[in-house]
């Protein structure tokens, strides 16, 4: 059976009864097949049984709350069942050796940027960040790299709002509150990208508090946002900017609250409908020679960090090909 | 053969043996923890044998895929294991004589027997003066693969598609 990321959207209530997880709401109760949960994804007001946090804990299945803003909170990420006390050592040895972690944030950088110029080619702009990676290759400090990273990215923005239909313009990338429809679009699928990156860290031997171009102090599972550099363009922009071309979001799915722009229950709704699809896509991966789904290259990428940091090969970040 | 013979011996896992001959790439990843599945069915028979409790009876346990006679008559332990295919036969048969090897350190007569259900057969493995000269070669060759600083190449092999650790080897 293929594993499923199971979201809650409604309120209720998740507990355990035997060997069975049960979510009840207004609807009714309903069995959930634990066997085929991947990890849990809860945007309504749940409460949780400690017996089934116990039971999820035990198939090592992580659960991740977001709050009445759609926006993550946090993650009950169970104990961890694999360990490997040599790569946490290496882990930490490539953060502590300036040369090693600069190498390593601006591969995740470079990464980053080159899914973005994919993404514009995708929307129709030729634009290439060539003067910028070079840039970067100079660069002796993390700030720089951030830097570098921090313009390329609003150069991009920029671009890809030239062919973004009216009324779901970028303008400016604003977070806490989003100001306008595609940030708070944005902001959304972010916010549910980070944590399923995490799931897929959660599955591997990898510390997720040790990171690179982020500070492992930033935030708790700050190698999760090294990551995200990847994806966010990857999965998140193109999801997003498919969704409004085609018409699948409209004003209609927003509200405005707190000075700001937020989705509303229908809105998110859509959105996480279209995100689960999204991940459980395939495609055909040219090295493995089988098909992979958007998900599993998340666990993929952790794998190439794994092997550059035992000393197999050297991490190449993955640039969609599809 | 005291205590400390034990410990020291107790360092290389019956799968260990068997990854040797079945992949290094595999066993150099697992010794450094990061492995691809659960390996629960595999027995940690260095601590099973430290229950002295069991010697002198006459019982049959069965700890994941490893099922232990234990006669005490004859003073012989049977070791049986039942194994799915013979793809990969020379791993489980060196696995097997681990077993043998190691029980036999401790002053305990054994053999072991193979199962093979779907093959309808069954291999009866003793340990012989040549075999134990293996043994300590494939010891010798494991702890060289411990030491190794970065992992040996992954080989493609047939059996490559149907392993765990296919993704990390091949991505
Ligand atoms: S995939 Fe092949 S090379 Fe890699 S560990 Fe398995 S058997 Fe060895």
């Amino acid at each position: 059976m293929r594993k499923k990321s199971l979201t809650l959207l409604s309120d209720g209530y998740l507990f355990r009864k035997e060997n069975t997880i049960y979510f009840e709401n207004a609807r009714g109760k309903k069995p959930l097949a634990i066997e085929g949960i991947y990890d849990i994804y809860i945007y309504g007001k749940v409460s949780i049984s400690s017996q089934a946090l116990h039971y999820l804990a035990q198939k090592g299945i992580a659960v991740h709350f977001f709050n009445h803003y759609g926006y993550y909170d946090g993650s009950f990420y169970p104990r961890e069942s694999l360990h490997s006390g040599y790569l946490v050592v290496n882990q930490v040895e490539h953060y502590l050796d300036k040369n090693k972690r600069l190498e390593l944030a601006k591969l995740f950088v470079i990464g980053g940027i080159k899914n973005m110029e994919w993404n514009l080619l995708k929307f129709k702009n030729k634009t290439k960040f060539k003067n910028y990676i070079e840039e970067l290759n100079n660069c002796n400090k993390i700030t720089e790299v951030m830097n570098v990273e921090g313009r390329v990215r609003a150069e991009y923005y920029n671009l890809w709002d030239e062919t973004l239909p009216d009324g779901f313009k970028i303008i400016k990338r604003t977070r806490k509150p989003p100001k306008n429809e595609m940030n708070a679009l944005i902001s959304f699928l972010n916010s549910r990208l980070y944590p399923a990156i995490i799931t897929e860290l959660y599955n591997t031997q990898l510390t997720p508090t040790v990171s690179y171009l982020h500070e492992p102090h930033e935030r708790r599972f700050s190698l999760a946002l090294d990551l995200s550099e990847i994806f966010k363009p990857m999965i998140a922009d193109r999801l997003a900017n498919r969704l409004v071309k085609q018409g699948i979001i409209q004003k209609k799915h927003f509200r405005e609250e707190l000075n700001g722009v937020l989705l509303n229950e229908d809105g998110m709704k859509l959105v996480l409908e279209h995100l689960n699809r999204e991940m459980d896509k395939t495609v055909q991966h040219p090295k493995l020679k089988k098909n992979v789904s958007k998900r599993r290259l998340i666990r993929l990428e952790a794998y190439k960090l794994v092997k550059h940091l035992v000393g197999q090969k050297k991490y190449e970040p993955l640039v969609a090909w599809f | 053969m005291g205590e400390e013979y034990l410990e020291k011996e107790l360092l290389i896992k019956g799968i260990e043996i068997n990854y040797l001959y079945v992949c290094k790439t595999k066993l150099w990843y697992f010794v450094r923890g990061i492995t691809m599945e659960q390996e629960s069915d595999f027995v940690d028979l260095g601590k099973f044998l430290h229950e002295k409790s069991y010697f002198g009876e006459e019982k049959e346990i069965q700890i994941g895929s490893i099922k232990i006679d234990f006669i005490k008559k004859s003073d012989i332990i049977e070791v049986h294991e039942v194994k799915r295919g013979k793809q990969m036969e020379k791993a489980h048969i060196m696995q097997a004589l681990y077993y043998i090897y190691y029980l036999n350190n401790l002053g305990i007569k054994a053999k072991a027997i193979l199962h093979y259900p779907k093959l309808k057969e069954i291999k009866e493995i003793e340990l012989k003066e040549s075999d134990k000269e293996e043994i300590n070669r494939a010891i010798r060759e494991i702890e060289h693969i411990k030491s190794l600083k970065e992992p040996p190449e992954p080989i493609y092999q047939k059996i490559c598609k149907n392993c765990a650790y296919y993704e990390l080897c091949f991505i």
